[in-house]
């Protein structure tokens, strides 16, 4: 790939959201949110419980049709979706978008190899002719079976499942479980991946091979990224990007670092005492000013 | 050492004092419950008084046997059964290496049903293997096939379907009203029955696919009746509950055939004495054929893409969305796949019978299928066969046990419990093995070595 493409590719958005409303009942669990995510990035939306996060994913993979707005994907190929149009398995298999759950889902009773050839369904349906071939015997379906026991081991190594291969699903530590989740995801060959909370629940050093994980998806296969995160160190150490939500609302958006020493993500995180509210909101004033004047410049 | 002694010593006398304990209070609660009950009996005498009497006897061996069971269960049962429990679950860790007969477990069954109506022949001679034949063969065959096409809807997809008898009724009649009006032969009709009957399991599942759990059980056990109101009420075409008699005979592919009249009688062809055996051996294998189809298309699906996302979706559907898979299509095929098998079955029955009637479709029957696939273990084909064997061959030895007059007198008809001891079986066996005789689930792929799934692991499915 040259130079040229590859900057290219970092500059644009694959997933653009613009204005998206969620509301349940009376309650609005997303208001006017718009963000982007940039062609391999790693994105991280984090924010406080009940932000909204899931809520966000559940509208980009269409599990929820939003109250309003709009979300746009843009492919490799320069293909274009409307995700809130599209029902939720056309979303993966033609959008290319995959997904993992905060709650993990794993179809428990099948093995971990199984769990990853179901996730190459769409492949393996074609190859199959639907099953009519498959049933009469084509060699056709036979190499394509052997392909994707093939890529399904690629993801075990890479997911460090390999030896787990043939165990129920259900019978793995909840770490490996989720490890799986991951490479399940990625046997539908995403573009983009969305990771719902991908490190609840792993001790240390299974977060620390998360990382290396998530590192290495999108350096191999380019795919971009959106996290969900409560963990501070996985989200500081590989997001190139990161979106808080608060009630619903974006209040801040950039890279990490910039993120990590915003006022305003400090008291929604933290919470306010009463005399220091005055203080904080001067330096969002300030914030906001800034934030006017790059928007100027724009 | 000495204090383990001690120990155990010390735990004998805690559990002996437990057990007289609650050995106490049960006699107490039981002297509450029965003292009004049992103690005092309230009487008229002739002259209409009431008349209280006492049975303070009565009463004590009531209490007695309540106090004394406690103890003795506390002290003795419970310890037993904790022991055995625990004895079972070091077994499982030892998983003993399978036996050349559990290996070989289906191709020795297969072996013994082609042989079995021959062998019934030599020992009981023509006439005499019908019996075998035709009431344990043939029915019990039946209903593996049915138990069979509905396990790909309830134990692969875990769609729970209450009126697959809807499906088999309509292979029926597809069979008994095609072949008498347009005189088309069972080998033609077999397919057609098939197809017939998966389209409507395409009809009838494309609005129900949307409702899931209980509602959707619900939803097809109605479906089941109407189909059977419709059969019952439609009599310019189905004859209503009068039912539609005189369906031909299937013939040997057209060579041979099994009218008595026929110059191509197949006792004839064969200078054999004439008789009805020989129709119902042939009847025999097609049901075995037909239901060795089933299984072999079971298990090949099931290594298909179509029947891994199958039980996918038992395991969890919205998982199943997030990959990409259109769980409605995918639960059409299930549904449409189990209701062809049970046409195929539907057009097999009407052309054993020679008569159909909505007699023969009534919700019962759904429940019993429904039944065996339950009480087999849901998925695996091996349990169900061993559940319909001993669920259908069961009720048909019922039959045969006249010495039960004997015992109980001759107005005693043993068929009329089968019912009874069919929901007392499913009892025992739910409670001895709440997954079905065969709770195990047989990967379709593996890497490394084949290992079964633990039924500990599988779901049963919500829609
Ligand atoms: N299906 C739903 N029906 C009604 N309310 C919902 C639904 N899903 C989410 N909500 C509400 O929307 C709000 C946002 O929930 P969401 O799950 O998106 O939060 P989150 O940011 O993912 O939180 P957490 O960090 O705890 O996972 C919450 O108040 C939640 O109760
Ligand atoms: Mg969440």
């Amino acid at each position: 790939m040259s130079a040229l493409e590859t900057n290219a590719m970092n500059n644009d958005p694959i997933l653009k959201v613009e204005h998206l409303s969620m509301r349940f009942g009376g309650l609005m669990a997303i208001n006017d949110l718009s963000f982007e995510a940039r062609r391999g990035d790693i994105t991280a939306l984090i924010g406080p419980n009940g932000a909204g996060k899931t809520t966000v994913f559940n509208c980009v993979t269409g599990f929820y049709k939003p109250t309003m707005g709009m979300i746009s994907m843009t492919q490799q190929s320069g293909k274009k979706f409307l995700l809130e149009r599209m029902p939720d398995f056309e979303i993966t298999r033609d959008a290319k978008v995959a997904r993992t759950f905060q709650n993990i889902r794993m179809f428990s009773g099948l093995t971990v190899l199984e769990n990853l050839l179901v996730a190459q369904h769409n492949m393996l349906m074609r190859a199959s002719g639907y099953t009519i071939l498959g049933l009469l015997g084509f060699s056709g379906y036979r190499r394509a079976q052997a392909e994707s026991i093939e890529l399904a081991k690629h993801w075990l190594e890479k997911a460090n499942l390999i030896d787990r291969a043939d165990d129920p699903a259900g019978d793995l530590p909840y770490g490996a479980q989720r490890r799986l989740e991951i490479a399940r995801a990625m046997c539908t060959g995403p573009e983009f991946l969305c990771l719902d909370e991908p490190a609840a629940g792993l001790n240390p050093r299974e977060s620390l091979a998360l990382n290396d994980l998530l590192r290495s998806i999108r350096k191999d296969t380019g795919t971009s990224i959106l996290l969900i995160e409560h963990d501070m160190s996985v989200v500081m150490e590989i997001s190139d990007h990161v979106i808080v939500l608060e009630y619903g609302q974006k209040i801040s958006d950039g890279t990490p670092d910039a993120v990590k020493n915003d006022p305003r993500v400090i008291a929604a995180y933290l919470g306010v005492e009463d005399e220091e509210v005055e203080e904080v909101i001067e330096q969002i004033e300030e914030i906001q000013e800034t934030d006017g004047e790059q928007g100027g410049k724009h | 050492m000495a204090t383990t002694t001690y120990s155990t010593e010390s735990a004998a006398g805690n559990l002996t004092a437990r057990a007289l304990r609650e050995g106490f209070y049960a006699g107490l609660v039981a002297f509450g419950l029965f003292f009004l009950f049992v103690g005092l009996e309230t009487t008229q005498n002739i002259r209409n008084e009431l008349v209280l009497n006492q049975r303070w006897g009565l009463l004590a061996i009531f209490v007695a046997v309540a106090a004394v069971g406690r103890f003795l269960g506390v002290l003795y049962l419970q310890p037993w059964i904790a022991s055995r429990k625990a004895a079972k679950a070091a077994e499982v860790e030892k998983a003993a290496p399978e036996s050349f007969i559990a290996r070989n477990f289906s191709k020795i069954a297969i072996a013994a049903l082609v042989l079995m109506p021959p062998v019934a022949v030599l020992l009981f001679g023509v006439q005499g293997s019908l019996k075998w034949v035709d009431n344990f063969g043939i029915q019990i065959l039946i209903y593996v096939m049915l138990a069979w096409g509905l396990n790909i809807v309830v134990g692969l997809a875990g769609l729970l379907d209450l009126g697959y008898v809807a499906f088999y009724a309509v292979g029926a009649y597809s069979y008994a009203l095609l072949s008498q009006h347009f005189g088309f032969s069972f080998w033609i009709l077999l397919p057609l029955a098939g197809i017939l009957a998966a389209f409507w399991g395409m009809i009838l599942g494309f609005p129900v696919l949307r409702l899931k759990g209980d509602y959707l059980a619900i939803v097809t056990l109605a479906f089941g009746e109407i189909i059977r109101l419709v059969l019952i009420n439609w009599t310019e075409v189905t004859k209503g509950t009068f039912g539609i008699s005189g369906i031909p005979k299937a013939s040997v592919f057209g060579i041979w055939s099994f009218d008595v009249s026929a110059p191509n009688n197949f006792a004839k062809a064969f200078d054999l004495p004439m008789s009805s055996a020989y129709y119902k051996i042939f009847l025999f294998y097609v049901i075995l054929a037909l239901a060795l189809l089933t299984a072999y298309v079971t298990i090949r699906l099931r290594r298909m893409p179509i029947g891994r996302a199958w039980e996918a979706l038992r395991e969890d559907e919205i998982a199943c969305r997030s990959l990409g898979i259109n769980t409605v299509t995918t639960k059409l095929t299930a549904f449409a796949t189990g209701a062809m098998f049970g046409g195929f079955a539907g057009s097999f029955f009407a052309v054993r019978q020679g008569f159909v009637s909505p007699e023969s479709f009534v919700f019962l029957e759904s429940a019993i299928i429904l039944a065996i696939v339950v009480l087999g273990g849901m998925g695996s084909l091996v349990g169900i066969a061993v559940a319909a064997t001993v669920m259908v061959g069961g009720t048909e030895l019922l039959r045969e046990m006249t010495f039960l007059k004997t015992v109980f007198g001759p107005d005693f008809t043993p068929e009329l419990y089968r019912m009874l001891i069919f929901g007392l079986a499913m009892v025992v066996v739910m409670v001895w093995k709440p997954r079905g005789f065969v709770g195990s689930r047989e990967p379709t792929a593996f890497l490394h070595e084949r290992k079964s799934v633990s039924g500990s692991f599988t779901k049963e499915g919500h829609g």
